[in-house]
């Protein structure tokens, strides 16, 4: 069960940066695009243990750290995806969230991850960037996550959910 | 019996919050560890300025992702394409009207500039016509873009090393130039843009012959486009100039490859430099169909559009 739910939230990952950037360039606001990987990564912390989310967000950080148009000092997504992981994996609730708690938690994780990847840009000089350009992007990229809630998070929850019955239950 | 029944109560919070607790047990040992390899990853790929020890890393997930992302892209293509099927006569007709607008502009600018172009003719084929003549593109498509979360302004093309195509090779389109190659797999390579806040290139103002550097601003806006900063201080950009590659055959931009027009010209006092902004030719948030120059002769796996125009 453990492998195949590996395989599946690996696969999910694939996809989602695969989509994100093929088809969303074509939709995106100045360039900004919803961030698939994120959204994968809080389905997985609002429904499985931690541990495997907090892993999941590091590879799915590092696969979009190292997939090909990315060019940015390797390991920021990473460390951003980690931490938005690990909010995500506290902000859960006992009982199945609600859908307001669901929103909410992709909000902040995605506001977190964003704002830490531009943070660690602006430590490392890795492009100079004007803070009011950063708060554009990451207040857009929260909007885009947000607004693909409603249709990316239910069906994977409910896979993973199926993928893993211990915590299914109530 | 409301005391009994409100420990009641308090008592299923309490299982309630310690399932909780168990369910949520925070692993903090896992996070400092992941959190400490994402930084131990970033110190690598920091300090390994020239060759970070992460290429080869990026290589294996590029030959993984390229092939999956050029297939995505060929699939979306013919939808992306649908509203362009709906165009009004009016839509038409209006850029009917912008185009004679700029055609006539431009033969306006031919008919001036001809002295100037004499002079530019001159020189270039006193240094670089030779070698500018030699070489081919091989024509390809962008099929991902970079998203602007990760701040960087890259894509990915379907032509690798397969299509003849290597690292620092100059990529341009019908309008200009577009950027460099950064790395390539054997299907896809990974292009730098010259809007890229990281990218400077060599820039020669059309009419002065005046040498400076374009960088990228950082925005994908083609209004708010490039800044050229010259190197001799003293000279003064004129607006509506065209700004074209400095270059060299063995540097990564080619000579001669047309960057933008100036727009604006700013003297900054402080720095006793000038700084211009630059419109690019290029239209980036609409990028497709692109060409890598590549040295005449090479193999590729597709067909070669040589110098003088003609396929291979």
């Amino acid at each position: 069960m453990s492998y195949l739910r590996w395989g599946v939230a690996l696969a999910a990952v694939v996809v989602a940066l695969v989509v994100q950037v093929t088809l969303f360039p074509h939709v995106a606001w100045h360039g900004i695009v919803p961030n698939l990987c994120l959204l994968v990564v809080v389905a997985a912390a609002l429904t499985v243990e931690a541990p495997f989310a907090l892993v999941l967000g590091f590879a799915a950080g590092l696969t979009l750290d190292l997939a090909p148009p990315a060019d940015h000092v390797a390991g920021r997504w990473a460390l951003a995806l980690t931490i938005a992981a690990f909010v995500a994996a506290r902000v859960r609730q006992d009982q199945k969230p609600t859908a307001l708690a669901v929103v909410g938690t992709v909000a902040a994780a995605s506001f977190v991850a964003t704002s830490l990847f531009a943070l660690s840009g602006v430590l490392l000089q890795d492009p100079a960037m004007s803070v009011a350009g950063l708060l554009e992007v990451v207040l857009v990229a929260v909007a885009w996550d947000v607004l693909l809630t409603p249709f990316v998070l239910p069906p994977l929850m409910k896979l993973f959910a199926r993928l893993s019955p211990q915590w299914a239950s109530t | 019996m409301g005391a009994f029944g409100g420990r009641e109560v308090r008592e299923r919070r309490w299982t309630g919050l310690d399932k909780l607790e168990s369910r949520n047990r925070a692993p903090r040992s896992l996070l400092v560890a992941l959190v400490l390899a994402s930084v131990t990853l970033i110190t690598l790929d920091v300090s390994g300025d020239g060759a970070s020890p992460l290429e080869p890393a990026r290589r294996v997930v590029g030959e993984a992702f390229g092939p999956a992302e050029a297939g995505v892209a060929a699939a979306v293509r013919p939808f992306t394409a649908v509203p362009t099927w709906f165009r009004s006569k009016g839509d038409l007709a209006d850029q009917v009207r912008d185009l004679e607008a700029s055609n006539a502009e431009l033969k306006g600018q031919v008919e001036l500039a001809g002295f100037e172009r004499n002079r530019l003719e001159q020189y270039d084929g006193l240094t670089t016509a030779a070698e500018d003549l030699g070489s081919a593109l091989v024509p390809a498509r962008v099929v991902a873009l970079g998203s602007r979360q990760s701040q960087s302004f890259t894509v990915t093309i379907d032509a690798g090393s397969e299509a003849g195509v290597g690292p620092d090779m100059t990529v341009v389109n019908n309008d200009g130039l577009v950027g460099r190659v950064l790395r390539v797999t054997r299907t896809t390579a990974t292009v730098l843009l010259v809007i890229d806040p990281d990218s400077t290139v060599g820039g020669r103002v059309g009419s002065s012959m005046e040498i400076g550097f374009v960088t990228g601003s950082g925005s994908l806006d083609q209004k708010s486009g490039l800044d050229l900063r010259l190197v001799d201080d003293a000279s003064v950009p004129a607006r509506d100039d065209t700004v074209v590659t400095w270059g060299s055959t063995t540097g990564p931009y080619a000579p001669g490859v047309p960057i933008g027009t100036i727009t604006e010209v700013y003297s900054s006092l402080r720095e006793a430099s000038q700084r211009a902004v630059v419109k690019p030719f290029v239209d980036f948030s609409a990028l497709d169909v692109v060409g890598v120059m590549v040295p005449s002769g090479s193999r590729s796996d597709r067909a070669v559009i040589e110098a003088d125009g003609s396929l291979r």
